[in-house]
């Protein structure tokens, strides 16, 4: 017998039950579906996140100041100028809270700020924090003079603002600290400088004039050069604060980012050993549907026997079938997931990934199942002596 | 020549039943035996032993002169699958399979190309009448025209001998006629050596030479 006869004696036992064929392939391809997927879905999520992380620079620090005791630990106004002269330093931009409330009317309780922070900005932000504005304009060196305040994109929403009013309506304003401010633009989300989502910024004169700030900045953004940027960030606590480097920390948001990822990896290897177990499920169900196979068809197996079939013939067609089952379901089964996965990254805007190693282990692994699914099964169709496969009712 | 020899063939069952004992035949080329016997006169165990299904708790079986308890798995298959053709009473037929795909059966196990398969077994179908049901699935024949199938199953790949186990107990008795017609018919023109086993005399009557079988031994 050729290989070809193999397969097409495995496929006369698909054929003849095709109801009962496709449910006990539907386990195998529901487990490989499920491979793909819970790899396809993270790959492409951590493929965005790469190609996001690549757009905004891993270069950015962060510093702030711990606070010791019950004092606000308050770092030094001229800190912004001394980081600017660190050769290697690219950009550098602060903001500092000015403990002042904002509302959308006056005739909101003072004392319900929704949560929002107003932040007093330093010229540079946006690029130094790796933001962007969604609408209008940032603070220019003009705007910055003036009672004009940019509103973080969660405090945006927060304020009821989501654009900015049309030409000719009514300009939006907020108040802040009971003063009116004209708000200039409504900023993107800030992946590296979350807390700028919930904040509504003002120039820094204007909030030294307006507001009573003091000009102490509470958080510094600084972009160095990449090859350098371990070294800055040594010398950067003696650099902002030379009294108490030690009340100062610098992080590194695009690692927050990477960690994130990391521990949705560690979910999406539980999530695969599931499919695993799912997989494992599915080739209980086709060594099921084997055995019944070969209870149902002793006459059958009897009459090849008579016709020259030897116990290694009855075996190879019984595993044939137990396997080509199962690849059928794999072969569905990665099909459905790149599907499930192509659409769902679609909706989501990220790029596609085809998870090849996971399609490919999911076909393999639906493979071996079948092997294993089907010895029994065919070992015991073997075994059958031709005269009792023959009797058999 | 003798294609199949059985020398002091007995086979006993755990538990002491003995549903042959020391039986001795031969069959020469171009035989047409009927072997007949009551039920529960071990017809149906001098058949498994004649085609090697079963073996003998002693004796020895000669088939086409090679013995068969000599031989292991693999080899017996090889032996029954050339030398022997079977016809059973309820046909056995696949139902997934067309007529010629059921025939073609027997040319799978002994070694004939995928492409030579299908042409011997229109030709054999031919043999016994049936070259316009080629394609025909089980189904769509009637009960003679199965048998039929079978027969052509039987010879496609020219054994030596053809076993046929009560080939007209499950028709009625004209199709029974027609089906025993071609079964003479074929070893007359073809010089098949065909062995009918039944209970039926009455058939057993209409061939060139019969055994009777009773408790297992043979009548003289």
């Amino acid at each position: 017998m050729s290989p070809g006869d193999v397969l097409r004696l495995g496929l006369l036992g698909i054929r003849g039950r095709r109801a009962r064929a496709a449910l006990s392939a539907l386990g195998i391809a529901i487990g490989v579906a499920t491979m793909v997927v819970v790899t396809g879905i993270p790959a492409a999520g951590q493929r965005a996140l790469a190609d996001r992380l690549a757009a905004l620079g891993t270069n950015l620090l962060r510093v702030q100041p711990v606070s010791a005791g019950d004092q606000p630990t308050l770092l030094p106004a001229e800190s912004v100028a001394m980081v600017r002269r660190i050769g290697p330093v690219e950009q550098v931009s602060a903001v500092a809270n000015t403990h002042r409330v904002v509302r959308r009317s006056d005739l909101i309780d003072p004392e319900d700020g929704s949560g929002i922070t107003v932040l007093a900005a330093r010229p540079g932000l946006l690029p130094a924090a790796g933001a962007a504005m969604s609408s209008g304009s940032f603070l220019t060196a003009v705007t910055a003079r003036f009672p004009v305040a940019i509103l973080g994109y969660e405090a945006a929403a927060r304020l009821g603002y989501d654009r900015l009013p049309p030409p000719g309506a009514p300009a939006a304003r907020v108040s802040i600290g009971n003063r009116w401010f004209s708000v200039g633009g409504i900023m993107a989300p800030a992946p590296l400088a979350p807390e700028l989502d919930q904040a509504v910024l003002v120039g820094w004169d204007t909030a030294r004039v307006l507001l009573g700030f003091d000009g102490h900045p509470t958080v510094l953004y600084v972009r160095a050069r990449e090859d350098t940027l371990d070294d800055v960030r040594a010398i950067l606590p003696a650099t902002v604060f030379p009294q108490l480097p030690g009340l100062v920390q610098v992080s590194r948001p695009s690692d927050a980012l990477a960690a994130k990822r990391e521990g949705a990896r560690t979910f999406g290897a539980l999530l695969f050993a599931l499919a695993g177990v799912s997989l494992l499920v599915g080739a209980v169900g086709v060594a099921n549907t084997m055995v019944l196979s070969v209870l149902e068809r002793r006459r059958e197996i009897g009459l090849r026997r008579a016709l020259g079939a030897r116990r290694s013939h009855i075996r190879a067609q019984f595993l044939a079938e137990s396997v080509l089952l199962s690849a059928l379901g794999g072969g569905a089964g990665a099909a459905a997931g790149i599907v499930v996965t192509a659409g769902y990254t679609a909706w989501q805007q990220w790029p596609l990934v085809i998870p090849l190693g996971p399609v490919a282990g999911g076909v393999s692994g639906a493979l071996a199942a079948g092997v294993l699914a089907g010895v029994y099964p065919a070992v015991r169709a073997a075994r059958l002596t031709p005269t009792e496969a023959l009797a058999a009712v | 020549m003798t294609v199949l020899a059985l020398e002091n063939v007995t086979k006993a069952y755990p538990g002491g039943f003995t549903a042959l004992d020391d039986v001795s035949l031969t069959v020469a080329a171009g035989d047409l035996i009927g072997i007949v016997g009551r039920s529960g006169s071990g017809k149906s165990t001098l058949l498994n032993i004649m085609g090697t299904l079963d073996a003998p708790t002693s004796g020895t079986v000669r088939v086409d002169g090679v013995e068969a308890g000599a031989l292991p798995d693999r080899r017996l298959a090889t032996l029954r699958g050339s030398r022997i053709g079977f016809v059973f009473q309820h046909f056995h037929l696949l139902d997934a399979l067309s007529a010629a795909d059921n025939v073609a059966i027997a040319l799978l196990y002994t070694g004939v190309a995928r492409r030579d398969r299908r042409p011997l077994a229109v030709a054999a179908l031919e043999r016994v009448g049936l070259g316009h049901r080629v394609g025909h699935r089980p189904q769509q024949l009637s009960g003679g025209e199965k048998q039929r199938v079978a027969i052509a199953r039987a010879l496609v790949h020219s054994p030596a001998l053809v076993l046929a186990d009560e080939p007209t107990g499950a028709l009625d008795t004209a199709t029974g006629e027609a089906v025993l017609d071609l079964l003479v018919e074929l070893n007359r023109t073809e010089r098949a050596t065909i062995a009918v086993i039944t209970h039926d005399q009455g058939i057993a009557d209409r061939l060139p030479r019969r055994i009777t079988l009773r408790d297992g031994r043979i009548v003289p």
